[in-house]
């Protein structure tokens, strides 16, 4: 069992980290919530909806955004394409008027247009405006990551999971990173759950921290409260 | 450099002033060619337009969508035999036929799309392979269809408006071609286009981009199979005669092929690919016409093949550009294409 008994309660505006040593099961919550697993037990509720085993692109409509922890990018489309694919659930072209327009009159190219500038609004937020129309794959690993959060703010999300955002980061993309989730939260009211392993990170910016262990929860508090929990601690360098 | 000043400059048909160029000079062409070219190069241009529309419904499943398909000449079986018995028993006029045909298809698009989503890669493949054998057989098999003997199929006609000659014929061919050319270069530039790109991509993280991936692949079935359906009944009108043994495994291999020459994942590429296979196939087979080198192949065929003649020469001809194609440019006639054109924009550099 993957996960046993957890329950967490994450309040609106807020960023709230999910610590653990690996294994702990904090992918697992984040697949839970966006509908990719279906809890056997337990329920799942966002903004008073239940939405405990709904289909992933479910959860997307209602809100709910993501990153993954090894880059799911569309590798064969440019940036500014992955980033349109943000707002998928906000457009609505389908297939006769996608494939019969001619002219900036009709309703999928105003469309196409507009959201082409929301998206604009995103690429100048993140800095990436030199990588709009490379090939995601082309792209530094640093960049990619950006990229990919830069796709999750295109939705206009309500909630947005972060699963180990700085991973692979050095430190100087790491400080970016920081100021640019603070950002989200700020600007964008954008809730934040964040699964991270970089403590100094963790602590510095989340509102609330919650520990993990082997599919259970240890900890739940302040990042102060959860510095110095004994289990914690236990959980990370082993028993005394 | 052409600078950007509009984001509709993304998504327009001619992105630059070159391209506009380009494209007009195609369609002079196309409108010039039916007054200099004799019937029979019209009769082969037909056939590589309705190959294009093919190809390009394949290359929207299997390029674009990353989804295989075995059976393609089922949907164009399917799309030829829907036209002309809609003409023939239904004396339906011929351009809504036409559309019919697109939609009956389509519509056994969505549903071979419903088991093919539990499926992927070569179990896909069979399960395709099992649907177009399967269609030819029925058909062959069924009596208002003719059976074995197949069937007569009346002229296009539009209105009062009979294609009667080549010239009229390649008219409305090319002129259904054309639409459906721009049709899929703008909806693969759209929403819909993106979201199959992204499902080929990867799947998990379209669905987080709220994308309904089961809705998404069936949707691409059936617009496949509507392609392929029209390219099918068109196919009916130009050759006048249908039957079922034609709508076989190598046609649907042969699809396969001009998309994969031609280029995955690019609509130009599936025109190329479509041309460049159909010349082939018709020009090897009076191979032993060419100078010196005909009477030659001829004479190996003859020498060391057991079956006499030309069939050996035609087939290992076109096996062998096909794979040298596929080994030194990966990416198809688009990219020699793409190099070509990367060359002239820094000629003369």
């Amino acid at each position: 069992m993957a996960l046993h008994g957890v329950s967490m309660d994450v309040e609106e505006g807020r960023i709230f980290s999910i610590i653990g040593p690996n294994g702990a099961g904090k992918t697992t919550i984040f697949n839970c919530v966006t509908g990719i697993y279906r809890p056997t037990k337990g329920n799942i509720i966002f903004r008073g909806q239940e939405i405990t085993g709904r289909k992933a692109h479910y959860a997307a409509g209602l809100g709910i955004a993501r990153t993954f922890q090894n880059i799911e990018l569309f590798g064969h489309l440019t940036t500014m394409d992955n980033l349109l694919l943000g707002r998928h659930i906000h457009m609505k072209t389908g297939v006769f008027s996608g494939a019969f327009f001619f002219g900036k009159k009709f309703p999928a190219a105003r469309e196409e247009c507009h959201h082409r500038e929301v998206v604009e609004r995103i690429i100048e937020f993140l800095e990436i405006e030199a990588y709009r129309n490379t090939f995601v794959s082309a792209l530094p690993y640093g960049i990619r990551k950006l990229v990919e959060l830069g796709r999750a703010l295109a939705m206009e999300p309500t909630l947005l999971l972060l699963d180990e955002p700085t991973a692979g980061m050095n430190q100087e993309e790491k400080r970016d990173m920081m100021f640019w989730i603070r950002d989200i939260r700020d600007d964008f009211k954008i809730t934040i759950v964040m699964v991270e392993h970089d403590m100094n990170l963790v602590m510095d910016i989340s509102d609330e921290v919650m520990a993990l262990n082997f599919g259970v929860k240890l900890v739940q508090g302040t990042p102060e409260e959860v510095r110095n929990d004994h289990q914690v601690l236990e959980a990370y360098l082993g028993q005394d | 450099m052409d600078m950007k000043r509009d984001y509709y400059e993304d998504i327009q048909l001619c992105k630059t002033s070159t391209a506009l160029v380009l494209t007009i000079g195609l369609f002079c062409c196309l409108v010039i060619i039916p007054f200099v070219l004799g019937d029979y190069n019209l009769y082969l241009l037909n056939l590589i337009a309705i190959h294009s529309i093919v190809a390009i419904g394949l290359n929207i499943l299997v390029g674009y969508t990353g989804q295989i398909s075995l059976g393609h000449a089922g949907f164009f079986a399917i799309g030829a035999y829907t036209g002309v018995l809609l003409m023939v028993k239904g004396g339906i006029p011929f351009p809504l036929a036409l559309i019919l045909a697109g939609f009956v298809s389509s519509g056994f698009g969505f549903l071979l799309g419903l088991p093919a989503l539990r499926l992927e890669g070569p179990y896909l493949a069979i399960a395709t392979l099992g649907f177009g054998m399967a269609v030819t057989q029925i058909i062959s098999h069924l009596d208002f269809a003719g059976g074995h003997m197949g069937l007569q199929a009346p002229k296009m006609s539009i209105g009062p408006f009979v294609a009667d000659t080549g010239v009229e014929q390649y008219a409305v061919i090319m002129s259904v071609t054309a639409i459906m050319t721009v049709a899929a270069i703008n909806l693969m530039k759209t929403r819909v286009g993106r979201a199959l790109v992204a499902i080929r991509d990867s799947e998990i993280a379209a669905e987080a981009m709220g994308v309904n991936v089961l809705k998404y692949k069936t949707l691409a079935f059936a617009i496949s199979a509507f392609y392929t359906g029209v390219g099918g009944a068109l196919m009916a009108f130009a050759l006048a005669h249908i039957s079922a043994g034609s709508f076989n495994l190598i046609l649907s291999i042969t699809f396969l092929a001009m998309i994969i020459v031609g280029g995955l994942g690019s609509i130009m590429g599936s025109i190329l690919g479509a041309a460049l296979l159909t010349y082939l196939q018709i020009k090897l087979q009076v191979v032993q016409e060419a100078p010196i080198i005909g009477p030659f192949l001829l004479d190996v065929s003859k020498r060391f093949f057991t079956a006499e003649g030309l069939p050996n020469i035609q087939s290992i001809l076109i096996g062998g550009i096909m794979i040298a194609i596929v080994i030194f440019e990966p990416l198809g006639m688009r990219g020699i294409y793409l190099r070509f054109k990367r060359y002239w924009k820094m000629w003369p550099f």
